[in-house]
């Protein structure tokens, strides 16, 4: 035994060895540390962004009392709030005048609508608060004074000190701006019935309650209730309490924050996220643990010399074991700490890129110590796996054998050597082919590798092809109006007319809208039945070959994703209960299901909606296609007209939608894309390194022989772009099942991503695998330039 | 099949300008620099005859295996001048060194450096793919006796055997000449000797300019002319009036 003192100097040595060994491999090392660094940082940024962004929205909505539950009225008198704050279940619970308008903004041509909301007549109110970012509030006794949602003001330019025209209920008011305001509510300001939130287009503004219902004769009471659950309360039971209560005075229901569109539409997008966080890191984690450990077993497998030597000067199986697990930890560790903080710090700056596109106030980042440790302990776990079991191999050797060269493997007994024994094949090619033959299942690690990445990049690429696709079909196929205009409450079909003659409309279209609980057995779904014209071109759902699906006499034709959730198909009947108006309560034969991108839809023909709602041929609104030459005029007429609600400019909005996605999915799918190249980088720079430590007295021989280093480097890297090739198509393979998964699991109640893969999506992913297998190449090229004949033929290792 | 041998042998032989394969004049190596030089080559001044089989003992680090690099065109020399056929190879670049080696060099090594995914036949088969004038791949390996194995892997052939491809492939070009480094240096005293035979066998028929760097003083017995290493330079340079059959060699 070696006493204290010994053994200390012996460590010594053998850890500036193991540093040596580590700078000598240092390229190598950094190649693995990527990979295990894209793995975690993925991993983590996904974590931390997430957390981050659900415990914001949870504070944000917490601090600013957000409403749990919406129900509106058309009229009912204020003293019926205590009525409402009886109800078992109910917190808090504030009555308020809420209408939608026309604000006049003269710095556009196109009409803004948006909508106006009363403050509490006293303080800030018990739900729904507001963050004021400038200015504040309005006094009490002053009846013009307003606020104004911070992003309709920012996109005009509106401060403190401005003052703006708005059209409410018919009437015109001239109002002060005094603040500038977050809403909980309005996280996403978005049009009822539209897509799009576009913050030039729709604003939202708070005014003196008195002033409102002055202007919307609703003097003494209120058109809607919000109201905050208590812990635990039973948001069903509260909702059926308040429309037993609220049903009187027209209610048409209350709804909760599943159906609050700005909250349904944070919940989309954050799901959208969990599920890209939840799908695509822990592949990444699983493909980098998966190389790592393949990797470090042919590294140490090649370091066999070496053991043999420690082990001659009397080290112990477990000691060279311990020294290179230590030199494999120390990679891993570089690892971890480059992915842990550069996961951690894209983490938050995601989430603040996220906090700026939801316009969350603040941002309460969130790292999870439990994410940290779950991904430290399966690298590590891989890592340290793959060394230790190649160590114990290694270690297990005599010191003799260990120290010789092994001998020269055998060939003749791997299957499939006969096509290798083809006249035509010359030597080199045959070597090339007889190695991934000898070793399929080294072989096949590197392939599956390099698959990976390849699916990896399809995986999360075709997601812009998605979206393509989607945004093409809603507003090229289905809704190719340019302008929606709604009225305040239904009018004679001669509205209609009035607005089709008006000069710069090419083509109108009247549609029918009335809210409506779809009910199909105990299921039970909040829809608006749209009626449309039996021959509606310009808003229509769509079949999956792109065709239109006409209502036929009598039916009803439902988006696929309404028909799931009510676990309806076609030739069914559906129960519906028309929550506007006299209240019908319906049964309608579905006529078909239509499979839509975007939204959800229940569709029949107008005069069939008019029949049933026992009416007579009244609309709700027009749908327009209109010239765009003439188009201002037309704006300025429209926003005239009496009893329009609401402008709509659909035209607009598809550019809108494809720039949020851009924004919203481009930045994630950037940094996926190039931890994707990174892991590929890894693979391929590897398996490169490691077959020319492995073959290097055979590449030195073949330069003795007198073959040239083209012909030389042919041999080694011919290896690889062999297998490139073969990797790419079972990656594009891949890529394709994985798109297929992820259109399936990112889809959310606004969006289901159609499963489309642009060839130019193929193509891309391909190339940047290609494009790291050639740079990875050319640096092993580099080296091989400079093998040192003589030193390779002469010695051992 | 005699004939044919006789018939490339003299092709390999012309050319000859004065009879001297290689001839050296001071020849220096010198491995790093400063206070950690290492002088393996000190002023190396030979001339050795087209054709001879030439035995070169020394003890380690005398020299010879640089030596054997260097006018292999496996290395470069730092000093002097190394002359093969009357063209100085000490000056040529990095692409005309592998063609010089492609073209006129067979090596042998200790540790055979075959390729283990290639069998006997195709190994040497390698070799003729890129030569001018070849001999059959088979018939460079029934000279040193191995027509029996030819589509053995190198993993199923014994050390001697291994060599014996090894040879084949070396000689299987028409090398003008023959550079073997320790070739029995893994091997047991019959094996050894089977592997002498075979370069004999080469030696005699092509007449390509061998060189045996060998720690085993009785190898010597085999060899027209014994060159004698010590300390980076050459010590002696001896005739061999009774050259011994590898036969009635052992150690």
């Amino acid at each position: 035994m070696v006493n204290g003192k010994g053994m200390f100097a012996l460590l010594r040595a053998l850890d500036r060895k193991l540093v040596r060994d580590l700078w000598g491999m240092r390229m190598q090392a950094l190649a693995i540390a990527f990979v295990i660094a894209g793995g975690v940082a993925v991993h983590l940024l996904a974590a931390g962004m997430l957390t981050s962004l659900e415990e914001t929205r949870r504070a944000y909505y917490d601090r600013y009392l957000f409403a749990d539950v919406w129900a509106p009225v058309v009229r009912a008198p204020n003293a019926l709030i205590a009525g409402v704050r009886a109800i078992d279940g109910v917190q808090a619970a504030e009555s308020r005048i809420r209408f939608p308008a026309l604000l006049d903004m003269p710095d556009m041509a196109e009409p803004a609508s948006g909508e106006i909301i009363s403050l509490p007549e006293s303080g800030e109110g018990a739900v729904n608060r507001l963050h004021l970012t400038q200015g504040r509030m309005p006094r009490p006794d002053h009846r013009d004074e307003a606020v104004v949602l911070q992003g309709f003001a920012d996109a005009h330019g509106l401060a403190p000190g401005d003052s703006l025209a708005v059209t409410v209920y018919g009437g015109r008011l001239r109002l002060h701006v005094v603040g500038i305001a977050l809403s909980p509510e309005h996280v996403y300001a978005i049009a009822p019935g539209q897509m799009v939130p576009d913050a030039r287009l729709y604003g939202v503004i708070w005014m003196n309650r008195r002033a409102l219902a002055q202007a919307t004769n609703r003097d003494g009471a209120f058109n809607e209730v919000v109201v905050r659950l208590s812990r635990g309360a039973n948001e069903a039971a509260v909702i059926a309490g308040l429309d037993r209560l609220l049903a009187p005075y027209g209610a048409p229901g209350a709804y909760g924050r599943r159906d609050q569109l700005s909250d349904s539409f944070v919940a989309s997008e954050m799901d959208q996220l969990r599920t890209m966080g939840m799908v695509i890191p822990p592949i990444f984690l699983l493909v980098a643990a998966f190389l790592v450990n393949i990797v470090i077993t042919r590294i140490i497998a090649v370091q066999r010399a070496g053991i043999g030597l420690m082990k001659a000067f009397g080290y112990s199986d477990g000691e060279v074991t311990r020294h290179y697990l230590k030199l494999v930890a120390a990679i891993g560790a570089l690892g971890l700490a480059i992915g842990g903080g550069l996961g951690m710090w894209l983490g938050r700056v995601m989430a603040e890129l996220y906090m700026e596109y939801f316009t969350f106030p603040f941002l309460v980042f969130r790292a999870d110590a439990m994410d940290y440790v779950a991904v430290c302990a399966v690298s590590g776990a891989a890592v340290l796996g793959g060394a230790a079991l190649a160590a114990r191999r290694a270690a297990a050797l005599n010191p003799a054998q260990a120290m010789t060269l092994p001998p020269p493997p055998d060939y003749s007994r791997a299957a499939g050597m006969g096509i290798t024994r083809l006249r035509a094949l010359d030597q080199q090619t045959r070597m090339i082919l007889r190695q991934i033959i000898r070793w399929p299942a080294r072989a096949g690690l590197t392939m599956a590798g390099i698959a990976a990445s390849v699916a990896l990049l399809i995986g999360t690429l075709f997601m812009m092809d998605s979206i393509k696709v989607l945004i093409g079909d809603f507003f090229g196929v289905a809704n190719r109006h340019d302008v929606a205009v709604t009225f305040v409450e239904p009018r004679p079909r001669s509205a209609y007319h009035s607005i089709a003659r008006l000069p710069g409309v090419m083509a109108a279209e009247p549609f029918r809208a009335a809210p409506a609980r779809l009910r199909h057995g105990h299921l039970e779904e909040r829809a608006a039945i749209i009626g449309v014209p039996a021959d509606a071109e310009l808003s229509r759902l769509i079949d999956a070959a792109g065709r239109a699906v006409t209502p036929p006499p009598g039916g009803l034709v439902l988006s696929d994703d309404l028909a799931a959730k009510l676990n309806i198909r076609a030739g069914d009947t559906i129960q519906i209960e028309i929550t506007e108006g006299r209240r019908p309560a319906l049964m309608v034969p579905v006529a078909a299901v239509a499979p839509t991108h975007v939204g959800s839809g229940a569709q029949m023909r107008i005069e069939d909606l008019n029949r049933l709602l026992r009416e007579g041929p009244v609309v709700s609104g027009v749908n327009l296609r209109v010239d765009r030459d003439a188009v201002d005029a037309l704006y300025a007429r429209l926003t005239a007209a009496p009893g329009v609600a609401g402008v709509s400019l659909q035209a607009l909005a598809a550019d809108t939608l494809a720039g949020m996605m851009d924004e919203n999915l481009g930045a994630a799918l950037g940094i996926y894309s190039l931890f994707g190249a990174l892991i590929a980088l890894g693979v391929v720079y590897n398996s490169i390194r490691i077959s020319y430590a492995e073959r290097q007295r055979e590449l030195a021989s073949l330069r003795v022989l007198g073959f040239s280093r083209g012909a030389v480097s042919y041999i080694l890297l011919g290896e690889v772009a062999f297998l490139t090739l073969l990797a790419l198509p079972l990656g594009m393979a891949g890529g394709t099942g994985l798109a297929w998964y992820m259109a399936g699991a990112m889809s959310s109640d606004m969006f289901r991503l159609p499963f489309v893969i642009e060839p130019s999506t193929y193509g891309f992913a391909c190339a940047v695998v290609l494009a790291v297998t050639v740079g990875s190449s050319l640096l092993v090229r580099r080296q091989l330039d400079r093998l040192d004949m003589v030193s390779a033929l002469k010695t051992g290792e | 099949m005699p004939e044919a041998r006789t018939k490339r042998a003299a092709t390999a032989r012309a050319g000859k300008a004065d009879g001297i394969c290689f001839s050296t004049r001071g020849l220096t190596k010198v491995y790093g620099h400063g206070t950690g030089a290492v002088h393996a080559l000190r002023g190396v001044d030979i001339e050795l005859p087209d054709g001879e089989l030439i035995v070169v003992l020394g003890a380690s680090g005398s020299g010879k295996s640089t030596f054997l690099n260097i006018i292999g065109g496996l290395d470069r020399a730092t000093g002097g001048e190394v002359v093969f056929r009357g063209r100085d190879i000490g000056a040529a670049g990095q692409r005309e060194l592998t063609e010089f080696r492609r073209r006129h060099v067979g090596f042998v090594f200790q540790f055979y450096n075959l390729m283990p995914s290639l069998t006997a036949w195709e190994n040497v088969a390698l070799v003729t793919e890129i030569a001018e004038n070849p001999l059959k791949p088979e018939d460079a390996l029934a000279m040193v006796g191995l027509e029996q194995r030819l589509g053995h892997f190198p993993g199923q052939l014994s050390g001697g055997e291994q060599q014996r491809v090894a040879i084949a492939r070396a000689v299987a070009k028409q090398p003008s000449v023959l550079l073997c480094d320790e070739p029995t240096g893994a091997l047991d005293s019959p094996t050894g000797v089977r592997v002498l035979e075979a370069l004999k066998t080469v030696n005699d028929d092509l007449k390509s300019t061998t060189l045996i760097i060998t720690h085993n003083q009785s190898v010597a017995a085999m060899a027209d002319r014994v060159v004698i290493f010590a300390d980076g330079r050459v010590r002696e340079v001896r005739k061999n009036t009774a050259k011994t059959h590898p036969k009635d060699i052992s150690w």
